[in-house]
């Protein structure tokens, strides 16, 4: 056979443009923008619509205020919204600690007896699937102290979601690492420090993001439960006693509240764990790019 | 090399692990290490070879027989590498080789000088403060490496370390690790399913055969060291390649 030349292709002096990696890409800045730019267009129809069905129907106040009203209730009783909020807060937070401590120290536990692991799991699932509007009318019985039983009762949704994935994140430890850490000759206390607890951090964050929303949930439905009101009673009291009244805008102004303290709690820990996770977790790698 | 010349490290006297009563992982294994060897585990899946390396660490007790430690072996005694790297991901490439002497309470100001001389071996000196996710899976493999030197090991125990990288990579591994070797005079239990590898690294194959897992056959490789591309194109690494291969081909029948 005769040899034949063997051409070396050179790359073609044009620039050429590939069509469909132009597409994708605007497709890509067009979302980028449009998750900042159609979530608000969504919310100003929302208020839009709002406002001329309230207006052309000659809705009444007391059944459906228009969101300017709202608004103005807002800002006219901040005093009384602010501290119940702050009564709210207060719980919330304090039960997001306890579940915290709780369902961290829980799953500690549980990953260093199994016999305790086996024992008890069982009951925290139970705790959990038990609605907690069924429980708090009881914990109103035993418990005096309303403070603590409000807690007791946030308490009791916001721990599991911490426990069951720290548990998860502790067990999940690469088993390679794993051998490594017997080989050196590491103590329990050294590969809970040095390997379980960093290995299970991503899962707790992901859990405390979970039992941040579940915690102001918990707190709010035990206080229509407690139902007491007076001094020292929080946003969901507020909003039972607006409706007695028939003061229909300042229901929505303090719903607005608790919603913007939902969201607000979110994001929090969401800065939290990105904070956490950015030098070096999968999950938080991605948002960058 | 000499094997005779070398002080004995450890002897593995008819070590054997059953699992259950069907599943033989090892049986009757005969080893000895002098200090200086570098032994390959070579055979199929399922032969017992992973499992040598775990009795050997201390991981697995075995069912009957032995290891025999000639020396006196306490922690950092032995370095390891894994098929994956298996690094700490939270933490940087630094702090990563430091986990032996961190695991031995041993401050990391304290070891600065023997972390950054292991990661200068392996030719990582300025990725000392990146994040393994930074780096490529040879650059992982090698900060590996780096932790299993660090506490200069009496052994260093190898299961696969390069299996899951591409040829040229692991290529180039192969001859740094030689290289390595040459410097620091370790001596190293290397575990693979390649014959090449095997032939081109070990100075000695311990050819294995699965159910039950035994060894069926040493062969020594009496090429001196050191090795490089050289070798890997001669006739005699071509010959030990296919006396190797006709042995692994009688463990696959047996």
């Amino acid at each position: 056979m005769a040899s034949t030349d063997i051409k070396v292709d050179s790359p073609s002096p044009n620039k050429v443009v590939d069509k469909n990696e132009l597409l994708k890409k605007r497709k890509e800045r067009n979302i980028k923008i449009g998750k900042w730019v159609m979530p608000i267009i969504v919310f100003m129809i929302t208020i839009y619509l709002w406002y001329w069905t309230v207006q052309v129907n000659n809705i009444p106040h007391y059944i459906l205020p228009d969101p300017f009203l709202v608004v103005t209730t807002l800002i006219q009783d901040i005093q009384i919204l602010l501290s119940a909020l702050q009564v709210t807060i207060q719980i919330t937070l304090m039960a997001l600690a306890v579940a915290v401590v709780g369902g961290v120290g829980l799953a500690i536990l549980f990953t260093q007896s199994k016999f305790f692991e086996i024992s008890f799991f069982p009951y925290a699932v139970i705790l959990q699937v038990t609605p907690i509007i069924s429980i708090a009318p009881l914990i109103f019985i035993y418990v005096d102290n309303r403070t603590v039983g409000l807690l007791l009762c946030a308490w009791i949704v916001a721990f599991f979601p911490i426990l069951s994935n720290t548990t998860l994140g502790l067990n999940s430890v690469d088993h390679n690492l794993k051998d490594l850490f017997k080989i050196y000759g590491a103590n329990r206390w050294q590969k809970l420090l040095h390997l379980q607890i960093p290995s299970a951090l991503p899962y707790f964050l992901g859990g405390l993001r979970i039992a941040g929303g579940l915690a102001l949930i918990g707190a709010v439905v035990a206080e229509y439960v407690a139902g007491t009101g007076g001094i020292g009673s929080g946003l969901a009291y507020t909003i039972l006693e607006a409706g007695y009244r028939l003061n229909i805008p300042r229901m929505f102004a303090a719903l607005l509240l608790i919603a913007g303290t939902g969201v607000f709690i979110f994001a929090i820990l969401s800065f939290l764990s990105h904070l956490l996770l950015h030098k070096w977790h999968e999950s938080a790698l991605q948002k960058e790019n | 090399m000499n094997n005779d010349s070398r002080p004995l490290l450890l002897e593995l006297k008819k070590v054997g692990k059953t699992f259950s009563e069907d599943i033989v992982a090892l049986r009757d294994m005969d080893l000895k290490i002098h200090s200086g060897d570098f032994i390959s585990l070579l055979g199929p899946s399922g032969c017992g070879k992973s499992t040598a390396l775990r009795i050997i660490s201390g991981l697995t007790e075995p069912t009957v027989g032995e290891v025999d430690w000639k020396v006196s072996h306490g922690s950092g005694a032995i370095g390891v590498v894994f098929q994956e790297a298996t690094l700490l991901p939270w933490t940087t490439v630094e702090k990563n080789v430091w986990l032996p002497f961190r695991l031995q309470n041993k401050s990391f100001k304290e070891k600065k000088d023997e972390v950054e001389r292991s990661l200068e071996l392996v030719g990582l000196k300025d990725f000392t403060k990146s994040y393994p996710r930074e780096l490529s899976g040879g650059m992982k493999m090698r900060v590996s490496i780096a932790r299993a030197l660090v506490t200069d090991p009496k052994v260093i125990l190898m299961d696969e370390p390069f299996a899951a990288l591409d040829e040229i990579t692991r290529f180039k591994l192969n001859n740094d690790l030689l290289a390595l070797r040459e410097t620091l005079g370790c001596t190293i239990i290397f575990v693979t399913h390649s014959v090449f590898e095997s032939v081109f690294l070990s100075d000695r194959i311990a050819v294995m055969a699965a159910r039950p897992g035994r060894v069926i056959q040493e062969l020594g490789v009496d090429e001196p060291y050191p090795r490089g591309e050289s070798f890997r194109t001669s006739s005699s690494y071509g010959v030990i390649c296919r006396n190797t291969s006709e042995a692994l081909k009688l463990a696959m029948e047996n």
